[in-house]
């Protein structure tokens, strides 16, 4: 069992949802990216996607492609983020890693190779958010060699006997999409999305990650009572976004995420600026 | 290797090219289109309606005109498969037709598309307007400025213009949101894909609605000569008019079949979009296919003084054809391409589209590659009067950057 496995078995353990948080690796910068890695982990974040850039994002609402393209302008690339993991894992992060990607980039760099570095670096899932297992011909193969996890995403318009298939083909967990759309806070969660996770939990028992829309404290509170865990991107990246010129970035970044994570915890939590001793480093 | 029509494969593989790489949140629309496109085809009332639509509407069959002049130049038997005659302009609206009428038959109540010239979104939103559906248009910023008129005529026409300005603010990114948006309206919107690009199951069923030009193209050739073109030549960009015109040859072996890409400022320079030429395979907007990247995998911008083939793609089945040998592909400079749209202005009255005059600009190469007199067909695939200022600006700057005019009469080539 590798990361991944062995933090969902804990979270069940404890009766408690888990919360993964994606950025954009690269934005504003390959350091920056490092200590806001520092900070999610610091934050009580349990797992951590590590978006890789590509030019052409079509399963992403435009807080992520603005961050796409700012850091492929600053010079971010697939074998930046692996030498990147290999450093947070030399420095003792322990965290599950998660890429999350494009295929074009990954085809580039090479299936077989990408799952061999990316493994040996320490990364522990890899997502591909246009690639369906019809298509992927040997990179489950090659995942599966290096104890790398496959995640496959399903979505509302997914019909229950592919959710079975695709749910038997994933690794670590089983992503949903909570919506019929591209990645981007929403007020509130999708109508349905209740219903759409009892559709699964009837086809699998694998652990369920849901995300897309969820971005606030709220939200986050309300997909954690449905899923084994949330995801949230766009809000971390917007908050990096918004505050890019400020001196204390990182430190706010931190202190955002920890009232989601508290939210979707059910934790209570205090002004944002939490003295709560959370663990550090799992 | 198999027969060209009985490609793509069951999961949409031409070869290695092709395939469906998509969202998951796309795959069951992609796989509803194909069961819908395949009941169509099977019915003989949704022939039948297309048909009347495309002759009575859209102005088919176009000619198979004989271009004696350039015939006379070129010491070949010259043909222009007319696709500029067909209504709106071009063969986009063999497709739009055919696709709009299918959504409406799956119970859409809107429909999207991407557009580069503006041709297609023209043709879509014409075929919306007809058959009373919603219809947005995504186009890139840099288009909507290059080709002002065909949006004032969307907008004539009930659409609604998304301008895009991600990216390279071109058809490329056009094309990103118009999926975008696809993925969030799935449940009532059908996206009319305009060329034989994207995920399966579009690059067969745009093969399919326009492989009407090929059909007519070759039964007007058999009447018209006795025999079966030597050649049959076609501008490429995504590659749909060129694909509709092969699909009507690709069992006569001895037909040969050329595409022309776009060289844009050159081959050897980063400005151009020439993907099968100067590309390889890749993954781009649902299809492996060769396509324009750098060394991470990043797609690169492409450049054409023709919006419609300012594309770092192209349709997987052309990346096949190439791969196979069965079409050869050659390119065309913008410079190039722009004395071609002069060339056929003063020698047949024509004023072709600045995509088209891409493939007239190799026509002397063609030629010479097919015996003396031989037959050669070539897809005049629209007309120009939307690169009008376009082509304007290019022949201004080159008088007065002291190069030659051109004038009429000139051999195309010494």
């Amino acid at each position: 069992m590798n990361r991944i496995g062995k933090c969902f078995a804990e979270l069940r353990a404890r009766k408690q949802p888990g919360f993964i948080a994606y950025l954009t690796c690269g934005d504003p910068s390959m350091a920056v990216t490092v200590d806001a890695v520092k900070a999610l982990a610091d934050a009580g974040v349990d797992i951590i996607e590590l978006g890789v850039p590509f030019s052409d994002p079509v399963a992403d609402g435009p807080v992520i492609q603005r961050a796409s393209a700012r850091a492929l302008a600053a010079g971010a690339s697939l074998s930046r983020i692996i030498d990147m993991i290999a450093a947070l894992r030399g420095g003792g992060l322990k965290i599950p890693l998660v890429l999350f990607g494009y295929y074009n980039p990954v085809l580039r760099f090479g299936p077989d190779r990408l799952a061999r570095e990316a493994s040996a670096a320490g990364a522990d899932g890899l997502l591909v958010a246009d690639l369906i297992p019809e298509e992927e011909g040997d990179l489950a193969a090659a995942c599966r060699e290096v104890n790398l996890d496959r995640i496959q995403l399903v979505a509302p318009t997914t019909p229950d006997a592919r959710i079975r298939k695709i749910a038997a083909a994933t690794g670590g967990f089983l992503y949903a999409v909570s919506l019929t759309g591209v990645t981007g806070e929403r007020e509130h969660l999708p109508e349905g999305v209740g219903a759409f996770v009892k559709r699964i939990r009837a086809q699998t028992d694998k652990p369920l990650a849901l995300g897309f829309g969820i971005g606030s404290p709220e939200t986050a509170a309300a997909a954690a009572k449905l899923a084994d865990a949330v995801v949230v991107g766009s809000a971390i990246v917007r908050c990096m976004e918004e505050n890019a010129a400020n001196q204390d970035m990182v430190r706010r970044l931190g202190n955002f995420v920890r009232e989601m994570v508290d939210a979707a915890k059910g934790r209570s939590s205090g002004s944002g600026e939490s003295t709560r001793v959370l663990p550090a480093v799992r | 290797m198999a027969t060209p029509t009985t490609l793509p494969d069951e999961r949409g593989h031409f070869g290695r090219y092709g395939g469906r790489f998509v969202p998951e949140t796309l795959f069951p629309a992609i796989e509803e289109l194909e069961a819908a496109f395949r009941e169509a085809r099977a019915d003989e009332q949704f022939q039948t309606d297309l048909g009347y639509y495309l002759s009575d509407y859209a102005g088919r069959p176009t000619p198979l005109y004989h271009a004696a002049q350039l015939s006379g130049m070129l010491g070949a038997r010259v043909y222009l498969k007319r696709e500029d005659l067909c209504h709106t302009g071009a063969h986009k609206i063999n497709n739009t037709l055919g696709q709009v009428l299918l959504a409406k038959r799956m119970g859409k109540t809107r429909v999207i598309a991407e557009t580069g010239a503006g041709q297609h979104g023209v043709a879509t939103a014409t075929a919306a307007a007809f058959f009373g559906l919603a219809c947005a248009v995504y186009m890139g910023e840099e288009d909507v400025r290059r080709q002002r008129l065909n949006v004032f005529r969307m907008r004539l026409l009930g659409a609604t213009v998304v301008p895009v300005t991600s990216g390279s603010k071109t058809l490329k990114d056009a094309m990103n949101e118009a999926m975008r948006d696809w993925v969030a309206n799935v449940a009532n919107t059908h996206y009319v894909v305009g060329s034989v690009a994207g995920p399966h199951p579009f690059p067969m069923i745009v093969r399919e609605f326009q492989s009407v030009i090929g059909r007519e193209a070759r039964e007007q050739i058999l009447r018209l000569e006795g025999a079966l073109p030597d050649a049959v030549v076609a501008c490429v960009g995504g590659g749909s008019n060129a694909m509709g015109i092969f699909a009507g040859f690709l069992e006569d072996a001895g037909v040969r079949l050329f595409g022309v890409e776009a060289a844009g400022k050159g081959l050897n320079t980063r400005h151009h979009a020439a993907s099968i030429i100067a590309g390889r395979p890749g993954v781009l907007h649902g299809s492996m296919t060769r396509l324009l990247d750098d060394e991470d995998g990043q797609i690169r911008p492409a450049h054409s003084i023709a919006a419609g083939l300012d594309y770092p793609a192209v349709g997987p089945e052309h990346s096949y054809l190439a791969e196979t040998g069965r079409a050869a592909y050659l390119s065309a400079t913008d410079d190039e391409a722009v004395a071609a749209f002069e060339k056929l202005a003063r020698t047949e009255g024509i004023i072709p589209a600045m995509e088209t005059a891409h493939a007239l600009a190799r026509l002397p190469e063609v030629a010479a590659q097919v015996p003396r007199n031989g037959i050669v067909v070539l897809c005049l695939s629209g007309r120009g009067d939307k690169d009008a200022e376009t082509a304007e600006e290019a022949i201004r700057q080159k008088e007065s950057s002291g190069s030659e005019v051109f004038g009429a009469g000139e051999g195309v080539e010494p």
